[in-house]
């Protein structure tokens, strides 16, 4: 109907082809972009490189592991806190939520439930801990940052005081490990598949899905979204949802990765990691952009950084001048980009 | 197509206050199909609110609206677009960090299976701002890269895409350039003469009186005016804002304060 309408219209001819100057510009721009995620790309390599040119037992099988341990399981967490981040919200409190994961799954099993059951009870919990932080941040406009960092101290609290804060050995880790520990985490490889996994499904979610599309549409321009009829918060209220979630089946991972399971694990420093990964990975604090994948370079590089110099002997405390003054120089960075496209708009 | 000039919308004694403000009295307002009417009035005359009812974003406190001669409730913004009434909003609803053909078919993308079909979406978003005659380098460029003009025709592209019937444009010509508004109006010309019902909103009342068939002014939550468009309107339009500013004056200076009741923005 609307066709015939249309095409009945008298109608200018439409310019089909772009000033060739403009064309090459936005070609020049949308490369720039796509490099974001291939500069942290090259960053990671130049790393790898150096570090093994410092010190060879940097690609040893062995420090390999260890470099997949530290990775698999902030990635994890990141993968949910680029969803949330560019759906302008933000999430402090999955490194406690990473603590308390595995002992739910502990006392489910102590009381009967079997470990896989376990883990679902756990990851639910999560879940209902995301909701929590969801409904504070959407239904009480409590900012995320706020809401997030009582939920933080608030389930740290509650792990401690369930647990008598003392740690509990993994089951199914001792005395044998059992192939089910090892394909939750025990073994490096089913760990990173497992990331790798989580990535790639967040990703596809994230570019290949009218949901993806809304969630960046709900952090790009909230008011658009919503008069375009998008249900900004029942998307809010899902991703944080799903970063809790994730961020348990991390410390699950994580719990039977070391065989103990401790009430300490986890919290401030995975947490920031995951974000600091995120964000040096592309993703914009203030909503609208960013990829799992770009998290996931992120997470490597960090991983790498502090790995490596570990390996060649400097001071470890270094690392967190090096990535204070990284995660800062990524925020300015972001912050000027969003910048220039807003002016380039007017 | 729904036969021109026969009644797309009607409002009656529509009314809605925010706590002790009253934004609209008593709204009467009639559009027909093919039909390009004019709203103008004063910032915080009401103009708004009535818009963001008639889509369905707000609720009147009284009153009734009917679509097609049909007495409805306009519930939520999807129940007036299923009625084919579609908003573009002056502050865009446009998304920055999306191509232009991933906004033009925001919450109604085609898909194969659970997965965006970009394809096709590009394909039928090109071919669309094509017959409508807007002009755009890509449709995959990123809808911040754009002109203000440019991003107004694809917003309106949007709403005529999604098979909007009832058109409301608010201040379609802000902050936009004298060519830029100049394609704008073409667009909105054309769209009438496919029969689109079409509310223009705007303070350049020179702007409005342009296009519209017929224009009514909003002043204090009311209509006051309801007129067809023609070579005297302008300065009888003038005439009755110019009353408004004076009595305005003389009321502040009498009293020391704006008259009571006078709306705050809407």
């Amino acid at each position: 109907m609307a066709d015939e309408a249309l095409t009945a219209a008298p109608i200018p001819p439409p310019t089909s082809t772009p000033p060739p100057a403009l064309a090459v510009l936005q070609k020049a721009w949308r490369f720039i972009l796509q490099q974001r995620t291939l500069s942290v790309a090259l960053i990671a390599v130049a790393m790898v490189i150096y570090f093994q040119l410092s010190k060879s037992v940097f690609l040893s099988a062995g420090n390999l592991q260890t470099l997949i341990q530290y990775i698999s399981e902030t990635a994890i967490i990141a993968a949910g806190e680029v969803m949330l981040l560019i759906c302008g919200e933000i999430d402090l409190s999955v490194g406690s939520v990473y603590a308390l994961a595995p002992f739910v799954m502990y006392y489910a099993n102590q009381n009967g439930v079997p470990l896989l059951g376990g883990i679902v009870i756990a990851l639910l919990v999560c879940a209902a801990i995301g909701f929590i932080n969801g409904f504070a941040s959407v239904y009480f406009r409590v900012p995320s940052l706020i809401a997030t960092l009582g939920t933080q101290l608030l389930v740290s609290g509650v792990t401690l005081v369930i647990t008598n804060a003392t740690p509990v050995l993994t089951p199914d880790t001792f005395p044998k490990v059992t192939s089910f520990a090892k394909l939750f985490g025990n073994n490096p490889y089913f760990e990173i598949s497992w990331t790798l996994a989580i990535v790639i499904v967040m990703q596809a979610l994230l570019s290949m899905t009218p949901w993806g599309l809304r969630t960046v549409a709900t952090g790009g321009n909230p008011l658009g979204a919503s008069e375009v009829g998008i249900g900004a918060n029942r998307i809010k209220m899902v991703h944080f949802m799903v970063a809790s979630a994730l961020a348990g089946f991390a410390g699950v991972l994580g719990a039977f990765r070391v065989g103990s399971t401790d009430p300490l694990a986890g919290g401030t420093t995975i947490m920031f990691n995951a974000i600091a990964g995120a964000v040096i990975g592309g993703t914009a604090l203030t909503g609208g952009s960013g990829t799992v994948i770009g998290a996931l370079l992120g997470v490597c590089v960090l991983g790498i950084l502090q790995d490596g110099i570990t390996l060649i002997g400097v001071n470890a405390d270094y690392y967190y001048i090096v990535v204070g003054a990284a995660i800062l120089a990524a925020m300015i960075l972001n912050v000027r980009l969003s910048q220039l496209r807003k002016a380039g708009q007017s | 197509m729904t036969a021109p000039s026969s009644e797309a919308l009607r409002v009656e004694h529509i009314a809605k206050r925010f706590g002790p403000v009253t934004a609209l009295r008593d709204i009467n307002m009639r559009l027909n199909y093919g039909e390009v009417l004019g709203l103008i009035g004063d910032n915080g005359a009401g103009k708004s609110t009535l818009i963001k009812i008639m889509t369905g974003f707000q609720q009147p406190d009284a009153g009734t609206i009917f679509v097609n001669g049909q007495e409805v409730k306009l519930n939520s913004v999807q129940q007036a677009r299923e009625l084919g009434i579609e908003t573009v909003y002056q502050d865009l609803a446009l998304i920055n960090e999306l191509s232009v053909y991933h906004n033009m078919f925001l919450k109604r993308e085609l898909r194969i299976g659970p997965f965006l079909n970009n394809a096709a979406m590009r394909r039928q978003a090109r071919e669309f701002l094509n017959q409508m005659g807007v002009n755009v380098p890509s449709v995959d460029v990123e809808v911040s890269k754009l002109s203000g003009g440019q991003r107004q025709a694809i917003a309106i592209a949007r709403a005529v895409s999604s098979n909007a019937k009832i058109l409301l444009l608010d201040e379609p010509l802000a902050a936009m350039g004298a060519k830029e508004g100049a394609q704008i109006l073409d667009l909105i010309n054309r769209l009438k003469s496919q029969g689109v019902a079409i509310i223009m909103i705007g303070h350049n009342y020179a702007q409005v009186l342009e296009v519209a068939d017929r224009v009514n002014l909003l002043q204090h939550g009311e209509i006051t005016f309801d007129k067809p468009a023609g070579k005297d309107l302008m300065d009888e339009i003038t005439d009755i804002i110019m009353q408004e500013y004076r009595a305005t004056k003389l009321g502040t200076s009498a009293n020391g304060s704006v008259k009571s009741g006078t709306p705050t923005s809407a």
